[in-house]
């Protein structure tokens, strides 16, 4: 099945139990009305969310760009002694 | 490290990367020492002499260790992926970039994944402990945190790293995957994982580092977004 009738699938499933719900009217209307609202409301907290703390706990590595220098200037050493010529750029 | 019978090809699609690809083939020769490994340049005409330095490194190394195959000009990423694929003679395929943002270090970690796992693909992922990237700054990161949560809300694909293009696959998974792969750029690698992944492909993950040594110029500009959105909604409805 593609994916996007996957979540089509999932969409059509939560609107027809809102539709159920408006139906059948076990809780108040005017509250059901406002359900796909607080669904829309809720997902984009969710993603902001999700962005805000991947943002915060971004993982980053200042060491390794030092490490990967020692590595370039071993490697230019080497390279060098063994007469090949990589100078000219970088 | 153990010792199997396993070979591993890795294919470095290269353009202008004369100095970086001497300094990648002795990292690689430093940190494999007892793997049957062969490593596949594929070279898209540079005209900075990237050639000549890989022919110097053939003679140091050996024409059985580094093999240079090169095209006459830029003809794209996944298109020079399935040409160093046609040239492999192992059983595995490491993919990686020439410009040392994968450094080979981690490459015994994911020859180790999967020998413990048996996976078909080892991806690399920079969002998980142990990894990491260095060298981008706050819009970048915002740009990539979005697009990844975008990208796993909306694709569920089972892997915390989409765009990394540093990965190992059974050379046979491979050739199944890239033939159904029609992107370019880095949603080439977010359509590499997903069908991947949706072909039911055992994946695992090991973190890895990104070094971005080209500070000061941003990969992702405004169109690069419009690309990536567009690759997105490809992706949810032809997967």
């Amino acid at each position: 099945m593609k994916h996007i009738v996957k979540i089509l699938t999932l969409l059509v499933t939560i609107s027809a139990l809102w539709i159920g719900l408006l139906q059948t009217a076990i809780i108040p209307r005017s509250h059901t009305w406002l359900l796909p609202i607080y669904f829309i409301v809720s997902l984009g907290c969710y993603g902001l969310l999700l962005v805000g703390v991947g943002l915060v706990q971004f993982p980053t590595c200042p060491q390794e760009a030092v490490l990967l220098q020692q590595d370039v200037i071993e490697a230019k050493e080497y390279l060098k002694q063994k007469g090949i010529d990589v100078g000219g750029c970088d | 490290m153990e010792k199997t019978k396993n070979k591993y090809s890795i294919i470095v699609p290269t353009y202008n990367e004369r100095l970086n690809i001497a300094l990648l083939v002795y990292l690689v020769f430093k940190h494999l020492r007892d793997v049957d490994f062969e490593i596949i340049i594929v070279d898209d005409g540079s005209p900075d002499g990237t050639q000549q330095v890989v022919q110097q490194l053939q003679e140091l190394y050996g024409h059985d260790r580094i093999l240079l195959r090169a095209r006459a000009k830029k003809l794209g990423l996944g298109t020079a992926y399935i040409h160093g694929l046609k040239h492999a003679s192992g059983n595995f395929v490491v993919i990686m970039d020439a410009d040392l943002s994968h450094h080979p270090k981690y490459l015994p970690s994911f020859i180790k994944k999967q020998l413990e796992t048996d996976a078909t693909i080892v991806t690399g992922t920079r969002y998980v402990k142990g990894g990491g990237v260095h060298g981008w700054n706050l819009m970048r990161k915002l740009t990539s945190r979005g697009a990844n949560v975008l990208a796993q809300t909306l694709l569920w694909p089972g892997v915390s790293d989409l765009t990394g293009s540093f990965r190992l696959y059974r050379k046979s998974a491979l050739e199944d995957i890239i033939s159904s792969c029609v992107s370019k750029g880095y949603v080439f690698q977010m359509e590499m994982i997903v069908r991947a992944s949706r072909k039911g492909y055992h994946i695992e993950e090991v973190p890895i580092t990104f070094v971005d040594r080209v500070y000061g110029i941003s990969k992702l500009g405004g169109s690069e977004i419009v690309e990536y959105l567009k690759g997105l909604a490809y992706l949810l409805v032809t997967t």
